[in-house]
C-alpha cells in the first residue's frame, strides 16, 4: 500500500520561458511531466504573477512561488497548509539571494552543487530542518571568489570541516565561536509609504510598512536591548524568532540575542488611522478631445511635510491607454522615455529642488479614427528620502549584556515609496459619479438615463 | 547510455585514490541529478565511496545514494554497514546523520534495520538524535505501513520528550502516522502548550493545527449558548476586543451575564465555564500572532477562529490583515481564508475595510478575492464607499470587470437600500462601450429584475434594445428570457424582438436559439393572436436545426403548446408549464460554508478535501473527563505545575551555559531552552521594574500560566465558589484544585460520571438530505441523563439545513409507538436558515426494547416519516458500584440469568484498555474497579426499569477471553451479549 506522503514532495525551478533547470526529490522520484499542468496554466495566466499558487492535478497539488522572474514550484501529495509551503519556498529564494548575491537562474546554475547541498539540508523527508541563515552557513559555506579559486587548485571543499553544532543549541539562530577584532551592530530602519492619492490630493489610504535590518557582528553571546522613543507606535509588529515576546508585552523594549551577521530584526505597520503624512504632492491634468487624434498631458510635482529632508530617487511611472500612438512631452528635468509597445510612460525625475518644481508637459498622440480613451491613467511614484523614518519612529538606546567588550553602534533610517499612485480624475465606468449622484438626489428617473443612450 | 563515454571518465576519477578528483566527479554527477538527467549507471562506482574521508564527497555520495537507491537495491545494501557503523559512533552529530541517511534510503529490505535503529535513537541521550529519530518515523511508515504499531510505541515515548527540538517533529510524526490517537496527547497537551513559543516555527505550525483537532474532542463550544441566538446576538463584542486582556476580562464577564441570561431562556443549559487548559492554549498561542512566519500567524489564526468565544476572536483580524503586505501568493492564501472567516463574523474586518481596497497593481486573483471580501463586508453604512471602490480602478481587467460586476449585483441583492441604485449603475453601464462590460451587465441585471419585475418594465424595454447591438450570446440568451418571462410588462416590444429573432434565427448560436424559442412559447401562450405565425415559424426553424437538443426542444415545445386532438393532459396546462413564478436566484458567495473545512489548510483553499485531511471534528455535547491531562506529579515536577521556588529554577540556569553540550546530559531534562527565551530576566533588571508584588506577578505569568489560570477562573467563579476560592493562592494544593475546578460539582452516588467513548459518538441517519428535499437529519445517543425524565433515553438530533431557502417549524407529530413507549418532543424550532445545522435533544422512552419509535417529524410544508431504532447497548445507563456490590449482585442473577460466551479477541483488541473502550463503546456502561487485571467488569441499569446489567470480560492467554452478561431481563441480556462479542471480535 502507498501511503500520500506528506510535506514537500520534490522542487521544480521553472524560468520564464517555462523551461525546468533544476529538479530536486525529497522522497521518490515524480516525473516532471508533473509541471505541465502549471505550464499551462502559465500560458493561460495574462501575466507572469497571474499563474494561481495552488494548482490541483490528479495526483498532485504544485504550490508555487514567483521570484525574480523564477517560479519555484513545490509538489505536494496531500494535504499541507498552503501557507506553510510558500512560506518555505520564500525561504529558500532569501537563502539563495543571502548566498550568491543574486537569485538568479545564472546564478543557481553556476552554484548547483551549493544549491543542491543547501535543498539537502533544509528539508529532511519534505520537512524544513535547518532553515536558519546562520546553522546554513555553518552547514556550508556560502561561495566566495577567493575560496572557488583556493578549491579548484587544492580541492579543499565547501561544506563545514567541523560539525555544525550551532543545530543543538538552545539559540538556534546564533551559531557558536563567533569573533570579530571589530565589533560592531548597525540597524536600518525602513519604512516605504503605500497610499492611494486621489486627483484633489486628498489620501484614500496611506500606510507604512517599516523594517528594522540589522547588522550585527559582535564575538560571543551578546544579549542586545534596544528601546524607541516612541514605542507606542509599534502595535502591529512581527518578530524575528530571537525577540522575547514577553518582554516586548510588558515592557516595549526589544531584548534578543542576535544571529550572527545580516537578518530582520522586526517589521511593523503603521495604519492610516494613524495620519501619515504625506510627502510629495503631484498635480496632473491629462485630456483626450472627442474626435481629435491629439491629447494633453501636464505633470508637476512637488514636496510636501518632508521634515526637511529631500526627496531623492524621484520616478514617475504610468501606463497609458491603448490608443496612445506616441507622446511629445518636455521634462523641465531629467529624462523620460515612453515605450509604444507597452504603452509605458515613465520619466526618472532624480532629485527635486523645492526652489524649481519639476514638470512634464507636451501633447500624445492618439490612433487615427480610434475613439477616445476610456479610461485615464494612474500615476506612480517612486521616491527615497534619506536620514528620516515618515512615521517618527526614533530608536532611544541599544545596550549589551553578557560581553565585556564596548561595541559600536550604528542607526540608520530611510523612507521610500511602496506603492505610491495617484488616481487620476474619471476613471473606470463613470460610476461613481452615478453613486455619488443618487445618493444626493436620493432617487432619479429613470428615464434620463435611457435618454442619454 | 549515449553518455556513456562520458560516464566511463567520471568512474575513473570516482576510482582514484585522489579526493579532489572524487568531489569534481561527484560535482559533476549531483549536476546531472539536478539538471533530471540519468545518472543510474554510476552507482557501483559511487557507492564505493560511501565511507570517504572527505566530508563533501561524502555527503554528495548520500544525495546520491539516496536519490537512486529505491532503483538499485541490492547494490544500495551494501551501504548499509556504514550507516550501521555510524549509529554508534559517540558523536551525536554522526549518530544523527547516519539515521537521516540510513532512514531515506526507500529499501523494504532494511526496514528491519531501521526500525531497530530508530528505537535506539529514540532513547539517544542527544535530543538532536531523538529529533532525528522522529524525523525517520514518517519515512519508515511510507515505506512499510505493517511498522504502524511499533512506530505508535516509538511515538508515544517520544511525545513524553521535554525538550523543544523533538516536539516539532514528533508532532509532524503523529500526524502522518496516528492523527486519530488524540489519546497519546492528554498526557503531553499541558507541555506542549508551554513549549510551544520556543519550539522552531515549523513545529509550531503542525503542533498548533493539531492541537487546533485536538481541543475540539476535548472542550466544550466556548460560544454553546450563543449557537442558537441569532448571529447578530455576539456582534457587538466583535469591535475593539483586541484591547488588553483585563478589559477582556471584563467584557467577558459582562458578555457571559447576558448570554447566560438568554441562554436560560431558551433552553436550559449549565452555564458554559471554559476548561482552564482550553484557556492555556488560547493564551499560549496568542503571541505567536506576531511571528515573522506567514505560517504560524495563520495557524493561530485559524485556532482562534475554530475555538476562541466569539468575543476574543477579534485579535486575529490585525495579524491576517499584516500578513496582506506579504508576497503576493501569501496574500492570496490569507485573502481566501478572510473570505471564509468574513461571511461568519463580519464585524472582525470591518475596521480594515480600507485594507481590503484594490490597486490596479494588484494581480487579477488578488483582485477578485480583494473583491470578495469587501462584498462580504458590504453593509448599509459602508456600501457607498465600497460601491465607489468598485469602479475608482482600472478596467483593463476583463475576469475582473465580470467579477466586479457580479460583486455589485451581489450587493444590491443583499442590501435592499442599495438595490435600485445597483441597479440604475448596471443599465447605465449597458451603455459602455465595451461589449463584456454590457454583457456582464445583462446576466446581473436579469437575476436582479427577477426580484421585482413589475417595477422596472423600463429597464426590460432598454434591455430589448439592446438586442439590436450586443453580441455576447449569454447576454442575447439572458435579454430573450427576460423580456419571454415578463412578457406581460412589456406587450408591444416583445412580439417584436420575437420578429427580429426568428430573422436571425439561423445565425445565433445554440443558447441563444433556444431562449428564442423559449420566448416564442411564451408569447405564443399570452398573446397567441400576434404571435402565432412567428411561433410557427420559428419552430420550424428549429425542427431542421443541426443541434438535436434545439430540434428536441421544438419538438417537445410544440407538443405542449400548439392544441391539436391528440395533444395530451399536458398541453392544458402548458401557461402554468412555461409561466409559473420562478424563485429570483440567490446571489451568494463561494465561500460560504467554507469553513466546514479547518482554515488554513490545503482542502480549505480548494474547497475540495485533499488526502490526508484530517477532519476537523464538531465540538462535544458533554466535555471529556478534563483529569486525563492530568500528569502525575512524583517524577520530576512537571513545567505546568507550579514550580515551588523560582530560586532553584535560577540556580538550574546559572551553571547551564547556553551551549549545552547534550553529550554528557543524563537523559532528557526539563526544556532549558524556554527558560532562556522567554524568562529574560536575566541580567537586563527587568525585575527591578514596576512595583511589589504585582510585578512578582507578571514574571511569574510566563513560568507557570495554569498557575494563573486557576486564578482567572477563580475570578469567574467568584461569586458561586467562595469557597474553592479560598483554597486557590496555595500552590501545594494547585493540583487538587484544579481538579476541582474542571469537574462537575460533587454529584450523589446514585447519578454517576456518564462515560463517554473516547471516540466520537456514532451517529445514524433519519431523514437523508434528498429525501428531505436539503434538510438532513441526524441522530446520536448522547449517553446524557435525560433531565426532564430519567426514564427516558436522551437522543441528540441534527438538522442540517442545506437547501437554499430557510426551513421553518421543526417539529415532531403523529408519533406511532408501541404500547408503553412515550416521547419527548424537542422544543419547536421557529427557523432553521439555509446552511445552518442545528442541535436539539429529544427523550424515548424505549420500555427497555429495541422496537423503533415512529414518528414524524415536521417542517412548515413537509412531512417526514421517520423511526429511531435504538442498539441494545443505548437501553441502559452506567451505575456506579464497588467490586464487591458487583460480586454480590452478579451471585443473584444466576442460572437463566446469566449467559456466558468463550471468544477470541481480535488481534487489536488485546490489552485492557482495548476491551474497555469497545466494551463501553457497544454499551452505555460504567467500568467496575476490579483487582485483577485480567478481568474487566462494567455495570448498568435499563433506563426504564431499572434492571441491572452486569457483564464481565476474563481475559486468557493468546486472545481467549470468556464473557459473562447477568441480567433479569433475558432478552435484553442475549441481544447484549451478541453485540459485545461482535464488538470485541471484529
Amino acid at each position: 500500500m502507498q501511503l500520500p506522503a506528506k510535506m514537500i514532495h520534490s522542487l521544480f525551478l521553472v524560468n520564464s520561458s517555462g523551461d525546468i533547470f533544476l529538479e530536486k526529490h525529497w522522497k521518490s522520484v515524480v516525473s516532471r511531466s508533473v509541471c505541465d499542468y502549471f505550464f499551462e496554466a502559465q500560458e493561460r495566466a495574462s501575466e507572469p504573477e497571474n499563474v494561481p499558487p495552488v494548482i490541483p492535478t490528479p495526483h498532485h497539488y504544485l504550490i508555487s512561488v514567483l521570484r525574480h522572474r523564477i517560479y519555484f514550484v513545490a509538489v505536494i501529495q496531500s494535504e499541507v497548509p498552503p501557507l506553510f509551503v510558500i512560506e518555505f519556498l520564500h525561504r529558500v529564494v532569501d537563502t539563495f539571494q543571502d548566498y550568491f548575491g543574486v537569485c538568479t537562474e545564472a546564478a543557481i546554475k553556476d552554484n548547483v552543487v551549493v544549491v543542491y547541498e543547501l535543498l539537502e539540508e533544509m528539508l529532511d523527508n519534505g520537512f524544513p530542518l535547518a532553515t536558519e541563515s546562520n546553522i546554513l552557513k555553518e552547514l556550508i559555506k556560502p561561495p566566495t571568489i577567493l575560496r572557488t579559486v583556493v578549491n579548484t587548485i587544492t580541492g579543499s571543499t565547501n561544506v563545514g570541516e567541523q560539525l555544525p553544532t550551532g543545530q543543538l543549541s538552545v539559540v538556534p539562530w546564533r551559531r557558536t565561536g563567533v569573533k570579530y577584532t571589530n565589533n560592531e551592530a548597525y540597524f536600518d530602519v525602513v519604512e516605504e509609504i503605500d497610499a492611494i492619492i486621489d486627483k484633489s490630493g486628498s489620501t484614500i489610504t496611506a500606510e507604512i510598512q517599516g523594517v528594522i535590518d540589522a547588522c550585527v557582528k559582535l564575538t560571543g553571546m551578546p544579549d542586545l536591548t534596544l528601546s524607541f522613543m516612541n514605542p507606542r507606535l509599534l502595535d502591529d509588529v512581527s518578530f524575528h524568532p530571537c525577540v522575547r515576546f514577553k518582554r516586548w508585552e510588558a515592557e516595549r523594549i526589544l531584548s534578543f540575542i542576535p544571529p550572527d551577521g545580516n537578518f530582520r530584526l522586526l517589521s511593523y505597520h503603521v495604519s492610516c488611522q494613524n495620519l501619515v503624512a504625506i510627502p510629495v504632492y503631484v498635480k496632473h491634468n491629462i485630456t483626450f478631445r472627442e474626435g481629435s487624434s491629439q491629447g494633453r498631458f501636464e505633470l508637476t510635482l512637488g514636496p510636501k511635510q518632508t521634515m526637511g529632508k529631500g526627496l531623492e530617487a524621484v520616478l514617475i511611472s504610468s501606463q497609458l491607454p491603448r490608443g496612445v500612438l506616441n507622446t511629445n512631452l518636455n521634462p523641465s528635468q531629467g529624462t523620460y522615455n515612453f515605450d509604444p509597445v507597452t504603452k509605458l510612460l515613465s520619466w526618472d525625475v532624480g532629485k527635486i529642488n523645492p526652489q524649481k518644481l519639476p514638470s512634464l508637459k507636451g501633447s500624445m498622440s492618439l490612433q487615427a479614427g480610434a475613439s477616445k480613451p476610456d479610461e485615464n491613467p494612474t500615476i506612480n511614484i517612486q521616491f527615497k528620502i534619506q536620514q528620516s523614518a515618515l512615521s517618527g519612529l526614533k530608536v532611544n538606546r541599544l545596550d549589551m549584556y553578557g560581553e565585556k567588550y564596548k561595541p559600536f553602534k550604528g542607526i540608520k533610517y530611510m523612507t521610500k515609496a511602496g506603492k505610491f499612485q495617484v488616481l487620476p480624475a474619471g476613471t473606470g465606468l463613470g460610476f461613481k459619479k452615478i453613486i455619488q449622484y443618487k445618493y444626493r438626489t436620493k432617487h432619479t428617473s429613470l428615464q434620463e438615463g435611457l435618454n442619454t443612450t | 547510455p549515449s553518455s556513456s563515454p562520458r560516464h566511463d571518465d567520471l568512474k575513473e576519477m570516482l576510482d582514484s585514490n585522489k579526493d579532489s578528483l572524487k568531489l569534481e566527479a561527484m560535482k559533476r554527477i549531483v549536476a546531472m541529478i539536478a539538471r533530471g538527467k540519468n545518472a543510474s549507471d554510476l552507482f557501483p562506482a559511487v557507492v564505493k565511496n560511501v565511507a570517504c574521508k572527505n566530508i563533501e564527497v561524502k555527503k554528495l555520495v548520500y544525495v546520491y545514494l539516496v536519490r537512486y537507491a529505491e532503483e538499485q537495491q541490492d547494490l544500495a545494501l551494501l551501504s548499509i554497514s556504514t550507516f550501521q557503523r555510524g549509529l554508534k559512533d559517540p558523536n551525536q552529530l554522526i549518530r544523527a546523520s547516519a539515521l537521516r541517511v540510513l532512514s531515506s534510503i526507500r529499501v523494504t529490505i532494511i526496514v528491519p534495520i531501521m526500525m531497530l535503529a530508530i528505537k535506539e535513537a529514540a532513547s539517544d541521550m542527544s535530543p538532536y538524535v531523538r529529533k532525528t529519530a522522529a524525523h525517520a518515523i514518517p519515512k519508515l511508515y511510507s515505506l512499510d505501513p505493517e511498522q504502524k504499531d511499533c512506530l505508535i510505541e516509538v511515538i508515544e515515548k517520544l511525545l513524553a520528550d521535554k525538550t523543544t527540538l523533538v516536539a516539532g517533529s514528533v508532532v509532524m510524526a503523529f500526524e502522518e502516522v496516528c492523527p486519530e490517537r488524540i489519546d497519546l496527547i492528554h498526557k503531553n497537551y499541558r507541555k506542549l502548550c508551554n513549549l510551544l513559543i520556543d519550539v522552531e516555527e515549523w513545529g509550531q505550525v503542525v503542533i498548533i493545527n493539531m492541537l487546533t483537532r485536538y481541543a475540539r474532542t476535548q472542550f466544550l463550544n466556548p460560544n454553546m449558548n450563543e449557537s442558537l441566538l441569532e448571529e447578530g446576538g455576539g456582534e457587538k463584542a466583535f469591535y475593539g476586543s483586541d484591547n488588553d486582556d483585563d478589559t477582556d476580562d471584563e467584557e467577558d464577564k459582562e458578555e457571559k451575564e447576558k448570554k447566560k441570561t438568554e441562554a436560560t431562556a431558551i433552553v436550559k443549559r449549565k452555564p458554559y465555564v471554559m476548561d482552564p487548559d482550553h484557556r492555556l492554549l488560547l493564551r499560549n498561542t496568542k503571541p505567536l500572532l506576531q511571528s515573522r512566519n506567514a505560517a504560524v500567524v495563520m495557524a493561530v489564526a485559524q485556532l482562534y477562529f475554530h475555538l476562541a468565544p466569539k468575543a476574543e476572536v477579534g485579535v486575529i483580524a490585525k495579524a491576517l490583515v499584516r500578513l496582506m503586505r506579504s508576497h503576493s501568493e501569501v496574500q492570496y492564501v490569507v485573502l481566501q481564508n478572510v473570505a471564509t472567516m468574513s461571511i461568519k463574523r463580519r464585524g472582525m474586518f470591518e475596521p480594515y475595510l480600507k485594507s481590503f481596497y484594490i490597486r490596479s497593481t494588484d494581480p487579477t486573483q488578488i483582485k477578485v478575492l480583494k473583491l470578495e471580501v469587501l462584498t462580504n463586508l458590504a453593509n448599509e453604512t459602508n456600501i457607498s464607499t465600497i460601491l465607489r471602490e468598485f469602479q475608482d480602478d482600472h478596467f483593463n481587467d476583463k475576469d475582473f470587470v465580470a467579477a466586479t460586476i457580479q460583486a455589485i449585483g451581489r450587493c444590491a441583492t443583499n442590501i435592499g437600500e442599495v438595490r435600485d441604485t445597483c441597479l440604475n449603475g448596471l443599465v447605465q453601464l449597458l451603455s459602455n462601450r465595451d461589449e463584456l462590460v454590457v454583457a456582464e451587465s445583462v446576466v446581473v441585471i436579469k437575476k436582479l429584475l427577477q426580484m421585482q419585475p413589475e417595477q422596472h418594465s423600463d429597464i426590460i424595454k432598454h434591455m430589448a434594445k439592446l438586442t439590436d447591438n450586443i453580441q455576447v450570446p449569454m447576454a442575447r440568451a439572458s435579454i430573450l428570457w427576460l423580456i419571454g418571462e415578463y412578457c406581460e410588462h412589456v406587450p408591444k416590444i416583445a412580439p417584436d424582438v420575437l420578429r427580429k429573432m426568428a430573422k436571425t434565427f439561423t445565425n445565433e448560436e445554440d443558447i441563444v436559439k433556444l431562449q428564442i424559442i423559449n420566448l416564442a412559447a411564451k408569447l405564443y401562450l399570452t398573446n397567441s393572436k400576434q404571435t402565432k405565425l412567428l411561433t410557427q415559424y420559428v419552430l420550424n426553424l428549429a425542427k431542421y436545426d443541426q443541434n438535436y437538443d434545439i430540434r428536441d426542444r421544438a419538438r417537445f415545445i410544440r407538443q405542449l403548446i400548439v392544441p391539436t386532438d391528440k395533444s395530451g393532459a399536458l398541453s392544458k396546462y402548458a401557461k402554468k408549464l412555461f409561466l409559473a413564478l420562478k424563485p429570483a436566484p440567490v446571489l451568494e458567495s463561494p465561500f460560504k460554508d467554507r469553513d466546514h473545512f479547518q482554515l488554513g489548510s490545503l482542502s480549505h483553499l480548494l474547497n475540495a478535501k485533499a488526502g490526508g485531511y484530517q477532519v476537523l471534528p464538531d465540538w462535544p455535547e458533554a466535555a471529556p473527563d478534563p483529569s486525563v491531562r492530568n500528569v502525575e506529579v512524583k517524577e520530576s515536577v512537571p513545567e505546568w505545575t507550579k514550580c515551588s521556588s523560582r530560586e532553584k529554577r535560577k540556580e538550574k540556569k546559572a551553571d547551564k551555559p547556553f551551549y549545552s553540550d547534550s553529550e554528557g546530559e543524563s537523559g532528557p531534562t526539563e526544556s532549558a531552552d524556554s527558560d532562556t527565551a522567554s524568562g529574560s530576566e536575566s541580567g537586563s533588571g527587568s525585575e527591578e521594574s514596576g512595583s511589589g508584588s504585582e510585578s512578582e506577578e507578571s514574571n511569574e505569568e510566563s513560568e507557570s500560566a495554569s498557575e494563573e489560570d486557576e486564578e482567572e477562573e477563580g475570578k469567574k467563579k467568584k461569586k458561586n465558589v467562595e469557597k474553592i476560592k479560598a483554597r486557590k493562592p496555595v500552590p501545594e494544593t494547585c493540583l487538587a484544585v484544579h481538579a476541582v475546578f474542571t469537574q462537575p460539582p460533587p454529584l450523589p452516588v446514585s447519578v454517576p460520571q456518564t462515560i463517554i467513548p473516547s471516540g466520537n459518538l456514532k451517529t445514524y441517519e433519519l431523514l437523508h438530505r434528498i429525501t428531505g428535499e436539503g434538510l438532513s437529519v441526524e441522530y446520536c445517543f448522547s449517553r446524557q441523563p435525560f433531565s426532564p425524565d430519567p426514564h427516558m433515553v436522551a437522543v441528540k438530533i441534527q438538522f442540517t439545513n442545506s437547501a437554499t431557502s430557510e426551513a421553518k417549524s421543526l417539529h415532531v407529530e403523529d408519533a406511532k409507538l408501541q404500547s408503553g413507549m412515550r416521547i419527548k418532543e424537542f422544543p419547536e424550532i421557529e427557523v432553521l436558515p439555509a446552511g445552518e445545522t442545528v442541535s436539539v435533544v429529544m427523550g424515548i422512552d424505549f420500555c427497555d426494547s429495541t422496537q423503533a419509535a415512529n414518528f414524524q417529524l415536521c417542517t412548515h410544508t413537509r412531512k417526514f416519516f421517520v423511526s429511531i431504532q435504538p442498539p441494545v447497548g443505548e437501553l441502559m445507563m452506567p451505575i456506579f458500584m464497588t467490586e464487591n456490590e458487583f460480586k454480590k449482585e452478579q451471585g443473584q442473577l444466576m442460572g437463566m440469568n446469566e449467559i456466558t460466551e468463550k471468544l477470541t479477541l481480535e488481534e487489536k483488541c488485546q490489552g485492557e484498555h482495548a476491551v474497555v473502550q469497545r466494551v463501553t463503546t457497544a454499551a452505555n456502561l460504567s467500568r467496575v474497579p476490579c483487582g485483577s487485571d485480567k478481568e474487566c467488569r462494567f455495570a448498568g441499569k435499563t433506563v426504564t426499569s431499572g434492571s441491572l446489567v452486569l457483564v464481565s470480560v476474563v481475559t486468557k492467554e493468546d486472545g481467549a477471553a470468556q464473557l459473562t452478561v447477568n441480567c433479569e431481563k433475558m432478552v435484553i441480556g442475549t441481544m447484549l451479549v451478541k453485540d459485545i462479542l461482535q464488538a470485541l471480535t471484529q
